[in-house]
């Protein structure tokens, strides 16, 4: 058997059998000019600073808020299935901080977002959590803080 | 992500899904997403390559034009994750020959971690155990592999599991820092179960594991599956 992340078939077969949530809408808004947009980043690759971090399974459905100055950050995702050797050798392979703050001094992006936030990627399977309660919660953090685009990235 | 993006979408937010799963964010209709076809755990290909992490974060940006959705376009690079050369990453040679080679390893490596730690300023290692800990709980696993059954050895499911992946950790921060060349695509994975001690005694004591019918969900984690 080959190892399942650097297997495209066995990826393909979860992409199309996985249970998946289903949404009626598609809100789509449309923001500002990039040139003046407010960015975050949200990942779900359970990151966090030092301290507790992530539960193991699938029901910590809380998100961690990490300012845009930390670094000093962990993977807490913690499944053996990806690739972390990466995340190792530079955290923008996973949290494109560092890019965006240089797009922002280049002018492309209007600003980047003081706050950014991380939940961990496996979920309940209906999603109810994130869909009701954390992540509205963390729209309402971003909108408080006048974001305008979220850039999310996974693990 | 793909829930996080409709959900942030129906608050009033614009939101990019960078995903290398093209199939589940069309069948979530998300918004707007860039299919990157690079393995899983790498968002934006390539560690410690700026230009084109930004070529990627600019492909994202470039669907903000769109005035429909839900939309999902193509990035035109692919990354294999099977077709890079294998990490070259020299292991120290043994310094105690009266203890276990995982362990003698791991306390050699230390300094190495240290610098890592220091150059990167982060570590991943600290889900159940410390850095100072790694070599007693390799020690732990060597009892494993040589029949110790694992809950007499004061594991628990979650513990066993937040370990392994507290060694692995260890072991690929070391690699980042001693590495010579650019971290490729599961480079550390196959350098740490394929080359370290660390690694060869964490698959001995999973198959012991199984072997001694402990339930699956206890030791299967502990190595990719597909791992033997």
């Amino acid at each position: 058997m080959s190892i399942f992340g650097k297997d495209e078939k066995a990826i393909a077969k979860f992409s199309e059998t996985l249970p998946i949530p289903e949404f009626p809408e598609c809100d789509f808004n449309i923001p500002k000019p990039l040139k003046s947009a407010k960015v975050a980043i949200v990942t779900t690759a359970a990151l966090h600073l030092e301290g507790p971090g992530y539960e193991l399974g699938d029901s910590d459905y809380h998100f961690e808020s990490l300012s845009s100055a930390a670094r000093n950050l962990k993977l807490g995702h913690h499944s053996v299935n990806f690739d972390r050797g990466g995340f190792a050798a530079d955290i923008n392979v996973v949290y494109p901080i560092d890019r965006l703050e240089e797009m922002a001094d280049r002018g492309e992006i209007g600003s980047v977002a003081e706050n950014h936030y991380s939940f961990a990627g496996n979920q309940s399977a209906s999603v109810a959590e994130i869909r009701l309660d954390s992540g509205p919660a963390c729209a309402k953090k971003m909108l408080d803080e006048h974001v305008d685009v979220v850039l999310l990235t996974g693990t | 992500m793909c829930t996080l993006a409709h959900v942030f979408e129906a608050a009033g937010l614009a939101t990019l899904v960078l995903t290398p799963m093209r199939r589940i964010a069309e069948r979530m209709g998300v918004p707007r997403a860039l299919y990157t076809d690079f393995p899983l755990g790498l968002s934006l290909g390539k560690p410690a390559d700026e230009a084109f992490q930004t070529q990627v974060i600019r492909s994202a940006f470039e669907l903000l034009k769109e005035t429909k959705g839900p939309i999902i376009r193509d990035f035109p690079i692919s990354i294999s994750a099977t077709d890079s050369e294998p990490l070259q990453c020299a292991l120290p040679a043994r310094l105690n020959p009266d203890l276990h080679p995982a362990v003698d390893e791991a306390q050699a490596l230390r300094a190495a971690y240290e610098r890592a730690v220091e150059s990167s300023k982060k570590t991943s290692v600290g889900m159940r155990i410390d850095a100072a800990d790694i070599p007693d709980a390799l020690a732990k696993f060597a009892q494993i592999a040589q029949g110790e059954h694992w809950e007499t050895l004061g594991f628990s499911a979650e513990s066993i599991y937040g370990t392994v992946h507290d060694i692995r950790s260890y072991y690929e921060e070391v690699a980042c820092e001693l590495a010579a060349a650019p971290i490729a695509p599961w480079a550390t994975e196959q350098w740490f179960y394929e080359q370290t001690k660390a690694g060869e005694v964490v698959l001995k004591a999973r198959r012991a594991m199984r072997d001694q019918q402990v339930a699956q969900e206890v030791w299967f984690g502990l190595a990719p599956a597909g791992r033997q």
